[in-house]
């Protein structure tokens, strides 16, 4: 049976039961690697993408619930030679030790940071409360979210002054 | 001048009732003292008191989050506007430090301040009335040696003209029977320990029983069920929409541990509820149970073998769970994606309360409408903090309001044999939308230590 | 167990393009012996004067180094990326000393076909062994290189100078490294002294490196074994039987072999697996693959009501790990205590993971395990193939801080593999199964008996422990999983005691304080009721835990304060050096803090010879609740000469939160039927909201010293930190980890 998704901007018509979870068809048809399956339950985050501006368990949703939907993957954010704002602010602040868990911390910190690059280091806390890493890399990964935001602001204003 | 004669004479009436009325409701000051030195208590007077104030909900609404304990300064949403929570710290300035026992005593037992004010009855004085004094006094010394916290809680929001407290005396006058509390003779003493502590300190009937338009709770609708800050209050009388009837025992279970295998989790305020009754001595909640199950009376036959047909069907389910899949609804969106999203955890396969309950054994799903499963659908469960507990996703990121429509339609029909919700579409737009306000608690873990300072949290993820 | 490697074809003559090297490898017999992380493991023939870190046990210079002649640089090691940052700090190693720009290296890490047998990337042990080894050989490489533009110019060595690459003259003539290159001249054995650089010109070393695998991590590029796709690949899964020990005794795979997309149901005694063409079919093949086998009881588990203290009444063996008795031990005030550490687990977010292909008779794994030689060896062993049809190529997984679930992944994927030969097979385990099979850090028991004289000075020390061993490793087939499940079980071999310099059960056991009287007694418990393993640091967390949180209660005894106590009993100057760094960055007094809050202090040189750490704590009890919140911490560390100092504090930070995690919440729990702790809901880690607002690591400058493993230092000083810090704030002191809030609540009272 056939899904229709929108990942990262491009439309793709993808073979796969729609009750399949989108972590599967990310990873297993797309072959995109950013989203994790960590526990499949919903438990830890590594699986998190962007389904329109929200952050999304892509382990526990099926894609048939995204049809024509916009869904964000890290992959989406940039790319190894042009990296985003938040990819860029998580290579200056090294934040990632084993690194599983970063794109899915990543994904949901996006969410936030699109709603509001302005917020604090206490909402930071709070929102990304649902995703685990167990490398202890908390510290810098919350750095990272508040630089991102920095960053995604300096670029509104001259994008706003041009 | 016939005219003004009258005019005069309803004006001495309206001036002497006035007087009457201030007279009737007015209360004295009671001296301010100094604060007792925490020493001065006795630490068994003190233990006791910790497990009243457990019993009495007192840090739910005493605590704001990310505040101190008992610090106050909660805003609690009432028809009327918001009253803010008081500081019941033993800070001088700002708490009760300078409050008598005496003091104290007369605001549980009155629903007076320690100046004379009437209070809102947001603060349920109309069950703490029953409190004894013995167990007042513990609840003092409870409070007293508790950290004194400098925090005075924002003005209320009321209108006018209910920001006249003067006006509570007839409320009280209308609704308010003073206790203490009287037990029935003929009643076994856990069943009147039960009554005491239900009716007192618990104070259930809070939420549990509906109020009326004056926000007292309807007598003749006891435990009947409620809509409290857009989480439903399920009846725990007779109509208890639970699958498989409560008993003493299976309600004392709940109640300690926050779940149990043929109810699920408790979640929303009930959270903090049995949190909070986890960490007392269990012959309290027992007697508890055992009066609150007999409000709800023994089960029919009829209802006991439905009872018996929802165990029996979810068992099936756990055993077999992937073969669980045709129904006789035509629902298929609302199916697909309970198949898809929800089964996989709500199959029974792993028993409460880290797996999620069998909807065959949900109360949720027979309730009177579908708010409870909108909320914990889009906004999930959150885990509790370093302790084991259940945990369920948000979907509040990914289903549209007709996805989340279709599926609550196709739970009602499948897990219950109640007729389909009327409302549900708009309460799911009005849930999704933000004009109903859904406040957010962690859950309950599992092991006995007392809720956290505040479980109000955001929503989870 | 010392095997030779004398039979393995690929390691020979792989890069034999023109030109190059004619390479052949030193295959000097090396044990596996890793600091004392496997039992029974003899040591290494040392016939010749031994040569820095694993240079001993591969002497030979291009078995690390290899130049070809366009000049292009390879390195190997056979140390594995954990995400701890090792590649990007050998690198910076081998560029030092190389002289060229580190992007310039093409770095190969644990490959049974391409690198050295360095054992397992465990212990914090990669830089002083492996970077050891590379920064000497890379060394002695560049003098090579001189010496041959030294021949070639007839100018003597002191007038040229290696950079960029080049060699060049005073006269500003250059030669690449590549022209000169010429065969055989690198496959010299290493001498024991090279002419290492000073850090006064480090260009790299020493300073911050940006991590050469972050931009991959952030931005989604293929890099953990995870994503790994190969052509015509199936997806495995494993049904594992419901505890230990269970066979399976009836299966109805027909409905399974009828699901969409299964390729296989492949049962093999009581392994039991399936495969199919898409992950999501092989999940839900795995899931009716469940509910159609029927299992026997298998063993039991303990009851688990009050086991922990039962550790005492097990069967064990007695090691003195020291005995020590320089004087008078008359005691003036004594303290005596119990501590203990329930099971732990790994906890990687990432379960485990391994791509296995059989092809032409030899079966090549990719797996995410700490040591690609021994897990080759136990994989040929349960295959009962040579070794040599076995290779084993390290890729990045999910971090694993220490022995959990890779190995065994790799061998249920190196089997799955023999039942569709010629099809690579991705296996991943579910997430229950990473919580329930993983091998859990043992429980602990530990009881201290330590003793003051009148002038507030240590005097005697008791100290017994009871613990499993701390390693169950391959090497043998029957450290594996899948080999105890097939028609012919392999048995785990008999744990053995071993008392070793760098410890196991009894790592960190022996204070490093000066102490005239000390007795410590490993009860060393040979049944394992729960299957165990090395999780980051052994029996150092709690041997630590045990010491410094003593430390802390015989200061107040002494009326001492608890940072001065330590300095008095410390006579190495690192020691103290951390010490008093910590304390003086932290801001340490004696100053009134808020009610509920307090200090904690505490210090370990880890395995007493790697890195020296010690760090000062503030957190905050909430008297209502019993929860408790780590406020700030502020850590020194000695690693020695500083390779990658953000590295070196990324792992501290790491290691902090991580322990901190164990210590307040963490405990596998279990029942007589089975393992209950099986998801993130029944055990809880540490999440945003609870992570301290701010940790502080401060790196001792220490220049022209050996690189010192660091790792896993921060393990064991951060739960007596957090005891000692609870114990101020409370006035009670803690034994029992983990500190939840119930039994902290229980502790403080009302």
């Amino acid at each position: 049976m056939a899904v229709t998704l929108t990942v990262n901007g491009t439309t793709r018509q993808v073979d796969a039961d729609p009750e399949t979870p989108l972590l599967y068809v990310l990873r297993d048809h797309l072959e995109l690697n950013g989203a994790k399956y960590g526990c499949g339950i919903g438990q830890c985050g590594a699986c998190t993408v962007m389904v329109g501006n929200e952050a999304v368990l892509s382990c526990v949703t099926p894609v048939l619930l995204l049809e024509g939907r916009s869904i964000t993957t890290v992959e989406g954010l940039g790319t190894l030679e042009k990296p985003g704002p938040l990819q860029q602010a998580f290579i200056e602040e090294q934040a990632a030790q084993c690194g599983y868990c970063i794109p899915g911390m990543m994904m949901r910190a996006q969410a936030l940071l699109q709603a509001d690059p302005a917020v604090d280091e206490a909402a930071i806390r709070a929102h990304l409360e649902p995703n685990l890493c167990r490398c202890g890399t908390h510290m810098r990964i919350i750095k990272a979210v508040m630089r991102a935001g920095e960053l995604m602001r300096q670029k509104s204003q001259s994008g706003g002054a041009s | 001048m016939r005219v003004l004669k009258i005019l005069a004479a309803f004006a001495i009436l309206l001036v002497l009732g006035a007087g009457i009325f201030v007279a009737y409701a007015w209360r004295s000051a009671i001296d301010p003292v100094d604060p007792p030195a925490q020493t001065s208590f006795d630490r068994a007077l003190v233990a006791r008191g910790a497990d009243l104030a457990a019993i009495g909900n007192c840090n739910v609404c005493h605590t704001a989050p990310g505040r101190e304990p008992f610090g106050g300064g909660l805003g609690i949403q009432t028809p009327f506007g918001t009253i803010y929570s008081t500081n019941i710290t033993p800070d001088p300035e700002t708490g009760i430090g300078r409050w008598s026992e005496a003091a104290f005593i007369r605001s549980m037992r009155e629903g007076v301040d320690r100046e004379g004010r009437h209070l809102y009855p947001a603060f349920p004085y109309d069950h703490y009335t029953l409190v004894s004094d013995e167990d007042n006094r513990a609840l003092y010394a409870f409070l007293m040696t508790r950290t004194a916290a400098s925090s005075t809680p924002p003005e209320n929001e009321l209108p006018f003209p209910f920001n006249l407290r003067m006006l509570l005396a007839g409320w009280k006058a209308l609704y308010f029977r003073e206790g203490p509390f009287q037990p029935d003779p003929i009643r076994s003493e856990e069943w009147n320990r039960g009554n005491y502590l239900t009716e007192g300190l618990s104070h259930c009937g809070a939420c549990h029983t509906p109020r009326n338009r004056l926000g007292a709770e309807k007598k003749d609708e006891y435990f009947a069920g409620a809509e409290v800050e857009n989480w439903t209050v399920y009846p725990i009388n007779g109509n208890s929409p639970a699958p498989v009837p409560w008993n003493a025992d299976s309600l004392t279970f709940y109640l300690r541990h926050g779940w149990h295998e043929h109810h699920g989790a408790s979640r929303g305020s009930m959270a903090p509820v049995t949190a909070n009754l986890g960490s007392i001595p269990e012959a309290d909640v027992k007697a508890i149970a055992v009066y609150v199950s007999d409000v709800m009376g023994r089960p029919s036959q009829e209802r006991i073998a439905r009872g018996e047909a929802a165990s029996a069907a979810a068992r099936k389910e756990s055993e077999a769970p992937l073969t669980v899949r045709a129904t006789s609804t035509g629902n298929r969106v609302g199916e697909a994606i309970f198949l898809s999203a929800c089964q996989g955890c709500h199959d029974g396969r792993r028993p409460v309360p880290f797996g999620g309950l069998n909807l065959h054994l949900s109360s949720a799903v027979n309730a009177s409408n579908a708010q409870n499963i909108i909320n914990v659908t889009l906004f999930g469960l959150p885990a509790a903090r370093g302790e084991p507990s259940a945990i369920m996703p948000a979907y509040r990121g990914v289903l549209n309001q007709d996805q989340l429509v279709s599926l609550l339609d196709y739970m009602r029909e499948r897990f219950s044999d109640q007729p389909a919700w009327t409302d549900t579409r708009e309460r799911v737009a009005a849930t999704m939308n933000g004009e109903r306000e859904v406040p957010i608690y962690r859950m309950d873990g599992t092991t006995q230590a007392p809720p956290e300072t505040s479980m109000r949290t955001t929503s989870w993820p | 167990m010392t095997r030779t490697d004398a039979k393995n074809p690929t390691r020979r003559g792989v890069l034999a393009a023109g030109g190059s090297l004619a390479v052949s490898f030193s295959l000097l017999s090396r044990a596996l012996a890793q600091e004392g992380e496997v039992q029974g493991a003899a040591p290494p023939a040392q016939p010749k004067p031994k040569l820095p870190g694993s240079l001993s046990g591969d002497p030979f210079l291009d078995a690390w180094i290899r130049i070809d002649a366009n000049g292009d640089i390879s390195v190997f090691t056979g140390k594995a990326e954990l995400g701890q940052g090792v590649k990007t700090a050998i690198l910076q190693i081998a560029a030092e000393e190389l002289e060229v720009d580190p992007a310039t290296i093409r770095l190969i890490t644990a490959d049974t076909g391409q690198t050295p047998n360095e054992g397992y990337t465990a212990g914090s042990q990669s830089i002083q062994n492996s970077g050891t080894a590379i920064r000497h050989a890379a060394a002695q490489v560049r003098e090579i290189l001189i010496g041959q533009a030294a021949a070639r110019w007839q100018v003597p060595v002191d007038q040229l100078r290696a950079e960029n690459g080049k060699v060049i003259r005073a006269d500003g003539q250059a030669l690449d490294y590549g022209s000169l290159v010429s065969a055989e001249i690198l496959h010299v054995e290493a001498i024991p002294q090279s002419r290492l650089k000073p850090a006064s010109r480090f260009r790299v070393m020493g300073k911050p490196m940006h991590r050469v695998d972050i931009p991959a991590k952030v931005t989604g590029t293929p890099i953990y074994v995870q994503d790994l796709r190969m052509p015509g690949m199936v997806h495995a899964r494993v049904v594992r039987p419901p505890r230990p020990g269970a066979t399976l005794t009836e299966l109805d795979a027909s409905a399974v072999e009828r699901m969409p997309g299964v390729v296989a149901v492949v049962r093999n005694g009581s392994f039991l697996a399936v495969a199919a063409e898409r992950e999501f079919q092989a999940i839900q093949a795995m899931r009716v693959l469940e509910v159609s086998a029927r299992w026997s009881e298998g063993t039991r588990l303990p009851n688990p009501a009050n086991f922990i203290p039962s550790l005492k009444s097990l069967p064990s063996q007695q090691g003195v790990v020291a005995e020590r008795s320089q004087g008078d031990a008359a005691a003036a005030q004594t303290f005596q205590a119990t501590f203990t550490r329930p099971y732990q687990i790994h906890g990687s977010i990432g379960p485990s993971c391994a791509v296995a292909l059989l092809e032409n008779g030899t079966t090549t794994v990719w797996s995410h395990t700490q040591g690609v030689y021994p897990d080759r060896s136990a994989i040929s062993e349960m295959l009962k193939v040579p070794p040599e049809q076995v290779r084993v190529i390290h890729m990045e997984g999910s971090g694993c801080y220490g022995h959990n679930g890779a190995d065994d992944a790799a061998a249920d994927a190196a089997l799955i593999a023999q039942a569709v030969p010629g099809r690579p097979v991705r296996l991943q385990w579910m997430r229950e199964q990473e919580h329930v099979w993983e091998p859990f850090g043992p429980a602990m028991l530990t009881e201290v008996r330590a003793s003051l004289d009148q002038a507030g000075k240590i005097v005697a020390w008791n100290y017994d422990l009871w613990s499993n061993t701390h390693t169950t490793r391959p090497g043998p087939a029957g450290s594996l999983i899948a080999a105890h499940s097939l028609p012919t079980p392999f048995q785990p071999p008999p744990a053995k005691l071993s008392i070793t310099p760098s410890g196991n059960g009894d790592r960190n056991a022996v204070p490093l304080y000066a102490i005239p009287n000390m007795r410590v007694i490993w009860h060393f418990l040979p049944e394992m009721p729960l299957r165990v393993s090395a999780l980051r640091a052994l029996g150092a967390y709690t041997n630590v835990f045990a010491i410094e949180s003593t430390m802390d209660e015989l200061a107040l005894m002494a009326n001492t304060d608890p940072v001065e106590f330590r300095l008095r009993h410390m006579e190495d100057p690192r020691g103290r050096a951390v010490i008093e760094a910590a304390a003086a960055d932290f801001g340490w007094s004696k100053d009134p803090l808020p009610e509920g809050r307090g200090r904690g202090f505490a210090f370990a040189r880890y395995k007493n010879l790697a890195a020296y750490l010690a760090m000062a704590l503030e957190l905050e009890v909430e008297r209502e609740t019993g929860r408790t919140r780590i406020i700030r911490v502020t850590a020194a560390i000695d690693s020695g000469e500083v390779v990658n100092p953000d590295g070196i504090r990324n792992q501290t930070e790491g290691g902090i939160i991580q322990a901190a995690s164990w210590t307040l919440y963490e405990a596998v729990t279990f029942e007589e039927t089975g393992i209950t702790s099986i998801d993130w809901s029944s055990y809880p880690i540490m999440r945003f909201g609870s992570v301290p607002e701010r940790i502080d690591v401060r790196i001792m400058d220490r220049p022209g010293e050996p690189f010192l493993g660091t790792g896993e230092a921060a393990q064991g000083p951060t739960p007596a930190a957090i005891a000692n810090a609870i114990r101020h704030a409370t006035g009670k002191r803690l034994y029992d980890i983990p500190f939840r809030a119930e039994i902290v609540k229980a502790a403080i009272g009302v």
